[in-house]
Parts: C-alpha cells; structure tokens; sequence
C-alpha cells in the first residue's frame, strides 16, 4: 500500500472518531465530547492535507482526475470550510450533522478503485488545481449551506407544532442558522462563478472553445442559476427562512448531480477517465 | 460520628402539616439549643422552608439519635409523634449525606433546578454558625454540599430552561431571533399578564416598547413606566410593521388581528420574522396567523407545553447530577471515615512503631557489639517509652469520642503527628454569587 492510501485511511478512522465524538455530545448530552470531537476534526483535517500531498507527488499532478480523489478532495474541502465556520459559530450540532457527510464521502472512496493513473495530457495544466480548487471549495460551501437548511427546517417545524424533541434544545436559534445559510450564499457563490469562469477560460486555451455543453457544464449552469434566484431573492425581496432553506437544499441536490449523477451516468469531456481507474 | 436527618418536605407532608412544624427564622436560637441538649445529638442545624423542614445533626447513636429528633420535632411544636410520624423522613450515614447534597442541588425541588433552595439551606447553616450549633462536621458538610450544588449548576443544565410562561416566552424569541436585543415589542392590552411578561423581555435587552389599549390613558401611563409610546387602538395593526414581538392580553371576545392582515405585514417586512404571544383567553389572534411563513404564534396552552418540555428536559439533566453526587459522595465519605477516634489511635501507634524500629536499627548498625541480652533491654525500654507516650493521648481521644468537639482532637492528632491527610484541603469557595435566572 503506498503512503497516501495509508493516510487516507488513517484520516477516515479518526473523521469517524471525531463524528462519534459529535454524537455523544449532542445525543448523549456531554458536550466535553464536543470539544473533543473539534480538536480530533481538526488533527484529521491536518492528516487529510498529508494525505493530499502525499498523493500530489506520487501522482505527479493534482489528484483530482478519478472519483476516489474527488471524493477524498470535496470531503477535505468540506471538513476545511465546517472548521471555518466553527470558528465564527462553535456549534457542535453542526458538526454532527457535517462530520458524517465527510465520513460518508470518505467510505465510498475506499471503497472505488485508488490506482493512480497517468494523466490525460489534455488535462496537463496549472488550470487543473485552479479550476477544481475552486469549483470544490464552491461545493463544500453549498454543502454547509444544506447542512444549516436541515437543521432549520427541523427547527422550524419544532417550533411551529410546538412539539419540543430534545433536539430543540442542542439547535440553535433560527436567526443564526438562516445566517449561516446567507453567509454560505455569499461566500459558495463566487467560488462557484468563478470555478466556471476557470474552466471556462481553461477550456478556451485546451480545446479551443469556451463551452461546449457537455453534461457536467450544462448542470452545473443549472445550478449556478438556482443559487443566483435565491441570492437574488434573499436580497431584494427578503427571501429568508424556511424558503432560503428549501433552495439551498434544492440546489445541493442539484450539485449532487452535477458532481455524482453525470459523471457516473452521463458521459462528457468531465467523465473521470475510468472508474476502473486504470 | 454519624450524620443523621430527619425532616419532612412536599414529597411526604401536606401544606397543613408543614406549616404546624416551620421554625420562625426570627427566633431560631431556642429550638437549636433545645436540639443541642438532646443527649444524643452532638451538633445541629435546622432548615426550614415553606417547602421543607429538616433537621440536621451528628450522633454516636444514630439510631436514638434520630428518635430524639423526631421527639424533639413533635413537641417543639406541640404535636405527638404518632400525628407527625407518618409524614416524617429519616436518613443516617450514607443516605443522609446523599439527601442534603440533592436538597441543596435542587433536584428534590417541587420545581426541580429552581434556584432559591440553596439560598435557603445557607441561611439554614448560618444560623448555626451563629449560634454555634454547627461543629466540625456539620461545618464541612455543609460547605461540602454548597460546592456539590454549585458543581451541579455549572456542569449540568439543569437550571437552563425556563420553567415559568413568561420566561418561557423569553427563551422561545431567543430561538427565533437569536436574541432579543435591539427587538421591539408590542403591547396589546395593558393588563398585569403582558405588563410582567414585556418585563422580562426588556430586562433581556429588548430596547423599544409600543403599548396599545382601548382606553389611550392607560396605554399612555404603561408606555411611560417602559420607556416607549403609546399608540390608538384602532389602528395598532398600522405599527406592526416595525413590531418584533406581539404581547396581547385584551379582554376583547373576538379575534383582533387575522391571518390576511399579518400576511401582509410580513409582506411589508421582507419576511423578517415575528412571534406573537396570546395570553388572553378567549384568544386574541387568530391561530391560522401560526401558519404564515416566518410567523410564530404562542398561546398560554402553548406555552404551558413548553414549560413542560423544559421540565422534563430538567429530569433528564437531574440524572447527570445525581452522577455528581455520587462522587462527592464517597469523597466526603472518606474524611468522615478518618474522623473515627480507633483508626487514629491505630496509625499513631504505628507511626511512633516505626521510628522505634528505625532508629533501633540506626544503634545497631553501629554499635556491632552489643550482645542480645542488651538488645532486649533496649527494644523493652523504648516500647515502653512509647507506651508512656500513647496513653495519654489515647485516653483523651477516647473519652473525648462522646464529646461534642472529640472529633477536632482527632483531626489535631492526625495533623501535629503528620497521619496521612483527611482530605485534600480544597478550597471552600465564595459561593454567594450562585444566583438563579428568575
């Protein structure tokens, strides 16, 4: 087994400790687990990131070009971004709700084909790590985006039927959780324009055309529109709440296609070379 | 030394009953001193709350001990045991210790976490401590118990969830709006209910109150005393544009404020939320209002609902605290068990022990040539000077066992010879800034 697999195990054992922790927190009521469960999130992020490079040189190029090094990169991207989060917010009940997507991620992974593979040489090029850093970290943030929408409309619901699950008491307030959809709003955005825009101009210099309608650009215009009506929507009509809520989950969906469903269905310029990974 | 108790509480005795045994705190000298003179009770305290009457003490005897108290309890105030019997408690040892720590941790609480009872218990123990009732034993274990409750308090959540409506109301916009600083809250009917509950919500940050009311003088005299305006009751529902939080307690026999107006005042506020809270019966708003988007609408039943989810949110966090207890519990326990008079004398005896055999062995070492006779003659003199030595002290530690203070001749044996500690001297906290949400 080469070092990078090593690490990427290494680093889903302790994603799964860490959402364990987050469980026995907010589950079991010990919020010392919490803490915990933060500091072991963090050393597993640390560990992802060796993971990464580990697996950049051994490749020779970003490893972003078969499913288990998406996966392995959107899980890092989105285990990067919760930590950002957290330290502005501090919410164990986001992590154990973000923890085991990651962990999830992370198991399909190991689960695919992890052989590297010689690159395309179409693919050879410094846009690579710009244009999926991009579109990735775009994703993560939709993704905490969804997280936060979940917990609201669980929230939401609590507090309209005035039937209290003792959940009510670990969620936090409607107010913050619908910050945290904005904020989501306002940062995944320009990621997101922008990772189109990259592979966009990328595509100009590599193939010659700037679009060309493959699955994976077409979807991922959908989706770019759905998140531009409700960032439209949330700033001139006050679009908020329960409604901002159900969009961001729309549009996560959404992303799940444009990132799982055409790859794996459809085939394009974006088609991971094979999920044999030769 | 045993702990004893004896008491009984709104658990076990009705109103009538617990009102005939309550020591007035104006005149508790007395009864203390009386307690005091039982012949088998060496130290005293005495708690009394509308709630609760406990009696507190040490004894040699537990057993006689408690049968005194509850003698004692009976004719103080004068009843007969058999009428008050069949109400009381009675706790030794062990469960006595457990008992207090949970009294003063509020988990036997009518309402349990509420905060007031340890309040309560302190000026129960100072009493004592000013009349001198409370020896080594009851000292510490008092301010045992009051770390023990405080521990509860900051490790547990067990005081974090409003237990009455209007706090309640409080709790519920904080979930909604993050907080309510900076909120502006509307008054609709300028009653006591609302007056109370709009209390909390400015003593919470809220900054801008608006009251409204059939009769304008009214409405005028209560947004005074707020700080905020009045406005015509007419047309109160032009205002709630700018309105947070709703307060309605009018005695009007219809809805006042339907589904279609709040619609369109949420529409006007770009769906920043609201919440309205009802507490007239018959109600004031209409209840489809709880059905428009970002709308939240609490009536008194709802608001009962929620009190209860607190409770038993409460029970839950109870169960982490009895945790607590236990822990405390065999502590505590530990220092009690080294207060007892035959293991001291016991460890003083082998401390003095081991110096003879040390320093004996010193001698030997360098004197080679002593014979065994004179070995003999040395080790029967030095145990004798330790027998010498002990009996004193032991029989002071002995006949002062059945003393009132025996046990600070103990803990002053296991201090000036150096026995192994009592207790890890921890320090017994302020705790006078323990203090409750309402």
């Amino acid at each position: 087994m080469s070092i990078n697999i090593i690490l990427f195990k290494a680093t889903l054992i302790i994603y799964l400790v860490a959402t364990v922790f987050y469980f026995i927190d907010v589950i079991g009521r010990h919020e010392r687990f919490g803490r915990l469960a933060r500091w072991t999130l963090i050393g597993g992020f640390g560990l992802h990131c060796l993971t990464l490079v580990a697996r950049y040189f051994e490749a020779g190029y970003t490893p972003v070009t078969n499913l288990h090094e998406s996966l392995s990169f959107f899980a890092w991207a989105l285990v990067g971004i919760f930590l950002l989060f957290d330290l502005r917010y501090r919410l164990s009940v986001l992590g154990a709700f973000t923890a085991p997507l990651a962990l999830v991620m992370m198991i399909i992974g190991s689960i695919l084909p992890k052989s590297v593979a010689t690159l395309n040489p179409a693919l050879d090029s410094w846009w690579l790590p710009v244009h999926v850093a991009l579109a990735f970290l775009g994703n993560a943030v939709f993704t905490v985006a969804f997280v936060a929408a979940v917990m609201y409309l669980l929230q939401e619901r609590m507090l309209k039927s005035k039937k209290f699950s003792p959940l009510y008491y670990r969620l936090p307030s409607l107010d913050v959780l619908d910050s945290i959809n904005y904020k989501c709003l306002s940062f995944g955005f320009p990621l997101m324009t922008m990772g189109i825009i990259s592979g966009a101009v990328w595509a100009e210099a590599a193939w010659g055309t700037y679009w060309s309608w493959d699955p994976k650009e077409s979807w991922a215009l959908i989706t770019w529109f759905l998140y531009a009506a409700l960032l439209h929507g949330r700033l001139t009509v006050g679009w908020r709440g329960r409604r901002a809520a159900i969009f961001a989950i729309i549009g996560f969906c959404c992303l799940l296609l444009t990132f799982l469903g055409v790859s794996l269905l459809l085939s394009g310029l974006h088609s991971y070379t094979a999920m044999s990974g030769r | 030394m045993n702990i004893i108790l004896v008491g009984l509480s709104h658990k076990t005795a009705p109103v009538e009953i617990r009102e005939r045994v309550a020591f007035s705190p104006t005149a508790m000298e007395r009864p203390l001193r009386e307690m005091m003179n039982l012949p088998d009770i060496s130290e005293a305290i005495i708690a009394s709350t509308c709630n609760r009457v406990e009696l507190y003490a040490t004894s040699r005897h537990p057993a006689a001990g408690m049968a005194q108290l509850k003698n004692f309890l009976a004719s103080f105030h004068g009843m007969s045991v058999e009428q008050l019997e069949p109400h009381l408690y009675q706790y030794s040892g062990e469960d006595a210790i457990r008992h207090v720590f949970r009294v003063a941790s509020s988990l036997d609480s009518m309402v349990i976490g509420e905060p007031q009872i340890l309040g309560q218990i302190k000026t129960a123990y100072g009493y004592a401590a000013e009349f001198k009732t409370a020896g080594l034993i009851l000292n510490r274990f008092l301010h045992k118990a009051f770390s023990v409750a405080k521990r509860v308090r900051t490790e547990t959540e067990i005081a974090s969830n409003a237990v009455s409506v209007s706090f309640a109301a409080v709790e519920l916009a904080r979930k909604i709006f993050g907080s309510v600083e900076g909120k502006t809250v509307m008054i609709i009917g300028a009653g006591e209910m609302c007056e109370l509950a709009a209390r909390h919500f400015v003593n919470n940050g809220v900054t801008s109150v608006i009251v409204t009311n059939r009769t304008f003088e009214r409405a005028e005299k209560l947004a005074k005393e707020f700080d905020g305006r009045a406005v015509l009751f007419d047309n109160f529902a032009d205002h709630l544009q700018k309105v947070d939080i709703v307060l309605t307690s009018t005695g009007a026999p219809n809805f006042i404020l339907g589904h279609k107006k709040v619609e369109e005042v949420i529409k006007l506020r770009k769906n920043k939320p609201m919440f309205f809270i009802d507490i007239a019966v018959p109600r004031d708003i209409d209840p489809r209002v709880n059905d428009v988007n970002n709308v939240y609408l609490y009536d008194v039943d709802d608001l009962q609902g929620v009190v209860q989810a607190n409770l038993k949110e409460r029970h839950k966090e109870a169960k982490k605290a009895e945790q607590i207890i236990d822990q405390e519990i065999i502590q505590f326990h530990k220092w009690l068990a080294g207060l007892d008079v035959v293991p001291t004398v016991v460890a003083l005896r082998q401390k003095l022990e081991e110096i003879r055999r040390s320093e004996l062995e010193k001698t030997y070492a360098r004197a080679k040539d002593l014979g065994d006779k004179e070995r003999k003659a040395m080790e029967a003199m030095t145990s004798a000077i330790i027998n010498k030595i002990l009996h004193g002290p032991t029989t002071v530690l002995k006949t002062a066992q059945n003393d009132a203070n025996g046990d600070s001749y103990v803990e002053a044996v296991r201090v000036l010879f150096g026995l192994e500690p009592l207790q890890t001297e921890e320090k017994i906290e302020n705790l006078d800034d323990v203090t409750g949400e309402e």
